[in-house]
């Protein structure tokens, strides 16, 4: 067990024989039947799969969203598979960074205070350092310009950079992106993906569900699930990466 | 700390989304604690004014008054002689035994005269006592004395306004004035400071005055005028044959009162042939308005509750739509680490917000009560003078005194009303699954 640990601290999470089961009335859905993988620190996953192979159960438990009905979830140290709701909301708070399909950014507060929500809930006053590392973080997805701005005089692609800086505030384990493009123009879902790159090549782990084969070929890593199971784990290697990259950029329309 | 002000913060700004669909819930709680604070203020003005003129009369005092009979228990020929008596009052002061001291009085309308200035007023025959009883404050001179009275001296006190009257340059003391009726003249002695209007007495409706009162000894009053009073007006002829208008008594002890006043009832009961005195005991009427002021606070607090409810049940109303609306927010919120405290806190603080507002904005406008009611009689006053005057004293004279408790309570119940409203949406918000809610559009 005391092994398990030390080991663990490698892995952004390890996923052990992962079971959910859903009553509905009196069917018993069993959404995932036994998923297991791991993700090392600095690996950019893409979980793939059609709807209803599990894809999105999968999501909410590893976004510490909904407990499994049996095996484990590691994150770091920790069995989050045995946590009841207010640890759960911890674990969130600190070691996970959400990117939703549509933003998800909260309206009435401005981009500096959209990123720090995450801190807000970590009970503490914000130190000097996270205060500054807000701004560095808004800096840094391009939105320096637009501190005080609300999301609704953001464009969709700013809105996205918004909650990526929100995602990283807490320097979370790993970034679970969920179809973080889905929502977004070429254009701009090439500028997301070029910084989740920049971001994994600074050795942030990532976790991006998607159903587009495009966009998982950007990840050096695809899980591929169907029917509950793990169908494929595959390495894209470095080829492939940069050919989905090259082809995003010569299939860009052209800018009136 | 950081969490409280933020949450705050956090509810104002949410708030803030829509601030009409804010103001309109906070005008629930405002005219909730404004009425209760208005209310209790309004009713505590109109309560306190009676309790006043109450008391005024003294609530160790017992008054014995004379009532003009049902006009079929009079002969039909003559004057009868009715009311109180001079031996009956000789009986009170011997044989009941807590009585500190007994004053009579006979008093009647009269037409006082000085040079050409005529004014008609009240002449009261009393002893030096009457001053001490009736609470007169003396601004000149002084009050009827004892020897004045055995010596039968034509001397008399001025009340305020019969001073002002007849003496509109002249100083009245030393002065005569004439009573046509009786061809008299009476030194003046005294002048009164003005005196607020007493309760209303022995059968009477109004308010006792004691504005237009002119004083003298009682035994000159007895011994120049008498007991039969002839008045001529033009057109009618009124008499009468009395002997005393009203004694007063004062008790030792005010825990004698109501026993004294039996006695004196038993006491007179031989007399009380034909309806034609009235025993009026001051700490009974007291009572009597305390009671009728805790009914109607009752009312009013019954009234304000209500509003208070309805502001409430508007919180509530307001607080379930917004958390519906606000689902995907709350799921956001959730998946970034909110506990289901904090969804809990967030909203309640955004109803303890509205309620406060409410509250404190209630209690200002509720402080205002007393100019906002100044200023409209003065507005009614300069607009619809002839029909203010029509209006009951109290509406002209009523000045609202702000019950403290009244703003302790609106403002505890309002924040109270905005917790238990906001508890149930809040638990609500907080209850929802993240993943349902961050799915909810």
């Amino acid at each position: 067990m005391l092994e398990q640990k030390q080991d663990a601290r490698n892995f952004a999470c390890r996923v052990v024989d992962l079971k959910k089961e859903y009553v509905l009335k009196s069917e018993t859905v069993r959404a995932l039947r036994g998923v297991s993988f791991d993700v090392p620190e600095g690996d950019y996953v893409a979980i793939m799969g059609p709807s209803g192979s599990g894809k999105s159960t999968l999501l909410n438990m590893l976004g510490c969203l909904d407990q499994p009905t049996s095996g484990s979830l590691w994150l770091g140290g920790d069995d989050v598979a045995t946590m009841n709701d207010n640890q759960l909301a911890t674990i969130r708070s600190q070691r996970i960074g959400f990117v939703f399909q549509s933003y998800n950014l909260i309206q009435q507060l401005t981009v500096v205070e959209n990123i720090q929500v995450p801190l807000f809930y970590q009970g503490r006053s914000l130190t000097r350092e996270q205060n500054k590392r807000t701004y560095e973080l808004a800096k840094m997805v391009g939105l320096g310009q637009r501190l005080d701005h609300r999301p609704t005089q953001l464009s969709g692609g700013q809105q996205q950079r918004v909650a990526i800086a929100r995602s990283l505030v807490n320097n979370p384990y790993f970034i679970l992106a969920d179809e973080p493009t889905g929502n977004l123009d070429s254009r701009t879902s090439e500028e997301i993906l070029q910084l989740f790159e920049r971001l994994n090549v600074e050795g942030k782990t990532i976790i991006l569900v998607t159903h587009e084969d495009e966009v998982s070929k950007r990840a050096k890593r695809v899980v591929r699930l169907k029917d509950g199971r793990l169908q494929w784990d595959k390495t894209n290697t470095q080829e492939i990466r940069d050919a989905a990259a090259q082809y995003a950029i010569d299939n860009m329309p052209v800018e009136a | 700390m950081n969490l409280l002000v933020g949450t705050i913060q956090l509810s104002i700004k949410s708030l803030w989304l829509h601030p009409l669909r804010s103001l309109l819930t906070v005008l629930g709680i405002f005219i909730g604690v404004a009425s209760v604070i208005w209310l209790l203020a309004i009713s505590k003005g109109i309560g306190d004014e009676a309790v006043r003129q109450v008391e005024s009369l003294g609530a160790d005092t017992i008054m014995i008054r004379t009532v003009k009979p049902p006009s079929e228990k009079m002969s039909s020929t003559g004057l009868t002689p009715y009311g109180l008596m001079r031996d009956e009052f000789d009986m009170l002061v011997e044989t009941v035994p807590t009585i500190k001291s007994a004053l009579p009085i006979r008093e009647m309308r009269r037409q006082f005269q000085f040079k050409d200035r005529k004014l008609d007023g009240r002449l009261v025959g009393c002893t030096p006592e009457y001053a001490e009883v009736t609470h007169l404050d003396l601004a000149a001179g002084h009050f009827i004395t004892d020897t004045e009275n055995s010596a039968l001296d034509t001397h008399c006190v001025l009340a305020a306004k019969v001073a002002e009257k007849l003496f509109p340059y002249e100083d009245p003391l030393g002065q005569r004035i004439y009573l046509p009726e009786n061809k008299n003249y009476y030194l003046v002695v005294g002048v009164l400071k003005p005196k607020g209007s007493t309760a209303a007495i022995g059968g009477s409706m109004a308010a006792q005055d004691f504005s237009y009162d002119v004083y003298i000894p009682i035994k000159t009053l007895q011994n120049r005028i008498g007991d039969t009073v002839m008045s001529i007006r033009p057109g009618s002829r009124e008499g009468e044959v009395i002997e005393l208008n009203q004694i007063t008594l004062r008790v030792f002890d005010v825990a004698n009162v109501k026993q004294t006043a039996e006695l004196v009832k038993a006491a007179l009961n031989a007399h009380d042939r034909m309806e034609d005195i009235a025993v009026v005991v001051p700490l009974e009427l007291l009572e009597q308005v305390r009671t009728t002021q805790w009914m109607f606070w009752i009312f009013t607090v019954m009234i304000a509750s209500i509003s208070l409810l309805v502001g409430g049940i508007g919180i509530m109303n307001i607080m379930l739509a917004t958390v519906t609306e606000r689902t995907r927010e709350i799921g956001i919120r959730r998946a970034l680490g909110a506990k289901r405290f904090h969804i809990i806190t967030q909203f309640l603080a955004e109803t303890s917000v509205l309620s406060l507002a409410g509250g404190i904005t209630g209690i200002l406008f509720g402080l205002l009560c007393g100019p906002t009611v100044n200023l409209a009689r003065l507005i009614a006053n300069t607009f619809w003078t002839d029909q203010m005057k029509e209006l009951p004293q109290v509406v002209q004279t009523l000045q609202p005194s702000i019950v403290p408790e009244s703003i302790v309570g609106a403002f505890a119940v309002s924040i109270i009303v905005g917790l238990i409203f906001g508890i149930y949406p809040a638990i609500r918000a907080a209850k929802m699954s993240p993943i349902e809610a961050l799915r909810h559009e």
